[in-house]
């Protein structure tokens, strides 16, 4: 990555801050912080996916679990900080054992597909069947199949009865996913990030190298998961209802898809990937033409025919092209890439 | 003591329909190394096709076993043609096109036959093990497996095809290179593979409602057997689908169907960890 | 800073909203109603009956000449049979459409991902679903049958039909917990023995071991308050093990949503089920609906228990406004507390001051060649259930759903 961090640090936040001062003129707030939220999540992914090479099939387990973490513990307590830390902590504990059990195990690829899906099963079906009053943790009852309402939502730390919400609680939202954007960029360029990403390119190059793979793929997963996490929490929140669903395969496979449409391997991808098809589900709901189901699996099914690297790629593809066009000739990028200038010459 | 017998029927059931709803995708993953996630999609489309028959006055037995494996195997194959072909070899991107075309065809069906629960009536009566009436239904399934596991594995042992199958399956160039047109070879594959989750589907319509989302409910199972089956086809199918089957019938029985889900799954996860390689990767290398 | 942005922002929403949406001014003399219901996903199946009753409704509404010289207009929403989609639309109908009443929400789960919107915004709600009773909400009206109004019936006819020791299989979700509990009481009540419970997640489709296992038990009576196309497996694998003459069944859900008409005569026939409503209803009043179902959509095969019950809301919710006179919130809530009754295709519907349930018909129906077929009518049930606990002439700042302690 070119430039300094404290260059990209200054670019999110001016980013970021346009953004929040725009996008609520032309969607509601109240819309746009659940496709902020749904960014952050698809960030988890596209982090331990995109830059750390690990296919995860389940990451709705560790959004559900910090939704849940968040709603158990905010009964129990009666206000919202030290829950919204728990929602962090209890996913990336979860998937520091898991990931601690699959990678030491040594599974490939599929298989670690198929374990973090068959958690993500076990956990859906657990709390699914949980309806009875038997099921209670502390205070809070687990309400099986119609989820746990009710609970107290987001405070000013301190002030129990300070609650954040509506517009105030859109901007909240907004400025952690920009902080764990930002914090994401910087991991990826610290050395941790570099030997991330040569671990996705060639594992057993890395761990010839004297890297221990193994540690760093558990270390990498349980920070998605504490993503994923703080995504749920922050979901619980704008809902104010948890439910099993959160957990459910069609939840995992979504994240997925946000991943792949926005493009893997960059950060802004699976964010922009997330908001515009969770906005699309959204808007799909208006109209009763033609089926939603439909409509979102084919634009997966062109996506990966036609566009397999996503969004952000594709067009990052024609912004180089251009650039290089345009660029008064000498510039250090032609010498740097001749094969595109001869690129565009031919085209 | 007939309650033990009741039980045993009951597993055998249970291995039966796991190996009935896996077969399809194991043809497809083991031959091709396509994980084809709209696997429950073909089932729920042969469940329709077997009851849109049925309502057309053809016997239920013929719409089962000819109709919907015909009928899905031909939706399988414009799959291949239109989206499968151009993904060989990409295996997260095979997953991720079937699971949209999965999507795809759930809003497909739901706009062609409408969302209420259809269904047909089990063609076989029940009958008595002791004091208890068992469903004889359960018998055919297990009848309909059994066959389906032997005709597979004489197909691939016996006939020049399946030679051709298994070669291509362990050196797809070397079988290229002998003049096997590997573009053909994939796609009867993902006919056959297709055709069997459509007889599946069949099979299974008249014990269940359907719905057009019905598919849904087959997938996770299907995809656990035959990865934990791992690489060898028949074998594989075989081992995964007895343990799980049989783990989760137990368990079914002993406390409720959630535990038996649950320890489904949990058996599932302690294999993968302790066998990697799946169970024919450690046990039987090598063999369809 | 803040107030000059928000100054503009209002500003510019408004321009945005007057060019882009010049239907917005026409509609401004029109009465909103919003619905919010899944008709797409996998409870469609109850979801679009619905919405084509409430369709229905508000054409008859607006070909009456509408309300209080308006017409009404609906803004829907199908929220996927996805819960998140519920709060999302349920903010867009107050904030953005300002809708003048909510109908809608199935599942219970939907619902309690809304109330607390619509009492927050102070938007009236109806919620127009058989449901496992208890909510007390001053802001919520309530039109479906509760468990105690159903299962009281249906539980001493039952039993005298077959005999004392029951078996309950019920789904797993508030719903069936809940029912389950009732059964027991009033089982226990007529002198009966419950004799095994067990519980199913909604995607449970395999019953055999289960079916084994009740016969191990030997009841004289399985009472099967199972929901959703996965549990219809049930009632097929019972008749397919033969056990349909042996063991009599009854349920508390079977055929809510048309389940009833998948099923064969030899598999459905003799089903003992109590609902507010049945096709089979032989009255004018289901005549004339039926009729105008066909009227609108062909073929009026689809109606179900909550489709009228979302007509009836509807209607409700009609006669109240224009008994007050007013959209006002307060005025017609305060009209449908006076005890206001329509009649509806399913019989004579009465607003319950104490809880806002409704003082409805209930049936006792056998399911017959796809049909049900009606056995005895007990007219104007209590909500009683919710009645034990709910009291919002005492408490109308009440706002929670109870679990009824039996």
């Amino acid at each position: 990555m070119p430039g300094s961090l404290t260059r990209d640090a200054i670019t999110i936040a001016l980013v970021t801050g346009v953004l929040v001062w725009v996008l609520p003129l032309i969607i509601g707030t109240y819309t746009l912080t659940v496709l902020v939220i749904y960014g952050m999540l698809a960030l988890s992914l596209g982090l331990i996916w995109g830059f750390g090479g690990i296919l995860c099939f389940g990451q709705a387990a560790f959004f559900g679990l910090g939704a849940y973490a968040y709603a158990i513990s905010a009964i129990n307590i009666g206000e919202s900080t030290l829950p919204m830390f728990l929602a962090v902590l209890v996913p990336a504990a979860f998937a520091a054992l898991l990931g601690a059990m699959m990678f030491y195990g040594r599974l490939g690829d599929v298989y670690l597909g198929v374990i973090t899906l068959v958690v993500t099963l076990i956990l859906f079906k657990t709390v699914n069947s949980t309806a009875g009053p038997q099921y209670a943790i502390g205070n809070a009852r687990l309400g099986g199949f119609n989820g746990i309402p009710g609970f107290p939502t987001l405070n000013v730390p301190g002030l129990p009865d300070a609650y954040i919400w509506g517009d105030g609680y859109f901007y909240v939202c907004a400025a952690l996913l920009g902080l764990v954007y930002m914090l994401v960029t910087a991991l990826l360029r610290s050395s941790f990030g570099r030997v991330a990403v040569g671990i996705r390119e060639n594992e057993t190059r890395m761990s010839l190298m004297g890297y221990d793979v193994r540690a760093r793929k558990t270390v990498m997963f349980a920070i998605g998961a504490a993503i994923a996490g703080l995504a749920g929490a922050l979901f619980a929140n704008w809902a104010e209802i948890v439910t099993p669903s959160l957990f459910s395969l069609g939840q995992s496979a979504e994240i997925i898809i946000w991943c792949i449409v926005g493009g893997l391997g960059t950060r802004l991808g699976p964010v922009l990937g997330a908001a515009g098809l969770a906005y699309l589900k959204f808007l799909l709901g208006q109209q009763a033409l033609i089926d939603n189901a439909l409509v979102t699996g084919l634009v997966l099914v062109l996506f990966v025919l036609f566009l397999p690297k996503g969004i952000v790629p594709a067009l990052s593809g024609l912004w180089n092209f251009g650039f290089v066009r345009w660029r008064l000739p000498g510039h250090i990028h032609q010498r740097r890439r001749p094969r595109g200038r001869e690129r565009t010459r031919n085209g | 003591m007939d309650l033990y017998a009741v039980v045993l029927v009951e597993m055998l059931y249970g291995v039966a329909s796991l190996v009935l709803i896996s077969a399809g995708l194991a043809v497809v993953f083991g031959m091709i190394k396509v994980i084809n996630l709209a696997h429950g999609e073909f089932m729920m489309m042969g469940g329709y096709a077997t009851i849109t028959a049925v309502n057309l006055g053809v016997n239920v037995f013929v719409a089962m076993l000819v109709i919907a494996p015909v009928a899905v195997g031909l939706i399988g194959l414009v799959v291949e043609r239109l989206v499968i072909r151009h993904l060989y070899g990409r295996l997260v991107d095979t997953m991720l096109a079937t699971w949209g075309l999965s999507l795809f065809f759930i809003g497909l069906v739901t706009m062609v036959f409408g969302n209420t629960t259809t269904g047909i009536s089990t063609p076989i009566p029940g009958f008595a093990i002791g004091d208890y009436q068992v469903n004889g239904y359960n018998f055919f399934i297990i009848l309909v497996s059994a066959s389906l596991l032997v005709v597979m594995l004489s197909v691939l042992k016996g006939t020049r095809s399946g030679l051709i199958a298994r070669g291509t399956m362990q050196r797809p160039d070397m079988a290229a290179a002998l003049g096997y047109n590997p573009d053909r070879i994939n796609m009867a594959t993902f006919f056959c593979g297709s055709a069997l989750s459509g007889l599946a589907g069949a099979v299974l319509a008249p014990l269940v409602g359907l719905v057009p989302t019905s598919g849904g409910a087959y997938i996770a199972k299907a995809f656990i057997t035959v990865i934990a089956g791992g690489p060898s086809l028949i074998a594989g199918l075989l081992s995964s689908a007895s343990l799980f089957g049989a783990v989760n019938q137990i368990f079914t029985f002993a406390i409720s169907p959630v535990v038996g889900e649950v320890a489904l799954l949990v058996a599932a996860v302690v294999l993968l960890r302790v066998l990697p390689k799946g169970v024919t990767g450690t046990f039987f290398k090598g063999r369809p | 800073m803040s107030l000059n942005r928000r100054k503009f922002l209002t500003a510019a929403a408004a321009a945005a909203s007057a060019s882009t949406l010049p239907r917005m001014a026409i509609g401004a003399d029109s009465i909103k109603l919003g619905s919010i219901l899944d008709t797409s996903g996998i409870f469609d199946a109850y979801g679009t009956p619905m919405d084509m009753a409430m369709r229905l409704a508000v054409n008859e509404l607006n070909a009456a000449g509408g309300l209080l010289g308006k017409q009404v207009e609906v803004v829907a929403y199908d929220t996927q049979s996805d819960m998140a989609l519920y709060s999302q639309y349920g903010q867009k109908l107050t904030r953005q459409d300002r809708v003048d009443v909510v109908h809608g929400g199935i599942l219970s789960a939907s619902r309690e991902a809304i109330r607390q919107i619509m009492r927050k915004s102070r938007t009236l709600y109806f919620y127009n679903v058989l449901y496992e009773g208890g909510v007390c909400d001053r802001n919520i009206f309530i039109n479906g049958v509760t468990p105690a109004q159903q299962v009281e019936a249906l539980v001493p006819y039952a039993m005298g039909k077959s005999g004392r020791t029951v078996y309950i299989l019920a789904a797993d979700y508030n719903y069936g917990q809940i029912t389950a509990r009732w059964i027991q009481k009033f089982v226990a009540d007529n002198g009966g023995e419950t004799v095994g419970v067990d519980f199913f997640p909604l995607d449970v489709s395999d019953f055999g071991s289960t079916i084994a296992k009740i016969q191990s038990v030997g009841p004289d009576l399985v009472i099967a308050p199972l929901v959703g196309g996965a549990h219809l497996s049930f009632f097929r694998q019972w008749a397919a093990a033969g056990m349909k003459d042996r063991i009599p069944l009854a349920s508390t859900t079977m055929g809510v949503g048309n389940e009833h008409k998948v099923l064969t005569p030899e598999e459905g026939d003799g089903i003992m089920v109590a609902y507010n409503y049945s096709q089979e209803l032989d009255t004018p009043a289901n005549g004339a609906f039926k009729e105008k179902w066909s009227a609108a959509y062909g073929d009026s095969s689809l109606i179900h228990e909550i489709a009228v019950s979302n007509y009836q809301g509807i209607m409700t919710w009609g006669e109240a406004v224009r008994q007050a006179g007013s959209l006002d919130r307060e005025a017609v809530i305060a009209t449908l507390e006076t005890g206001l009754s329509i009649d509806g295709p399913a019989g004579r519907v009465t607003v319950d001051p104490k809880t806002h349930h409704a003082v409805l018909d209930v049936h006792i129906m056998e399911i017959d060649g796809q049909g049900m077929r009606v056995v005895e009518t007990l007219p104007q049930r209590q909500p009683i259930d919710t009645q034990a606990v709910c009291d919002l002439q005492a408490n109308p700042d009440d706002n929670t759903q109870y679990e009824i302690q039996i």
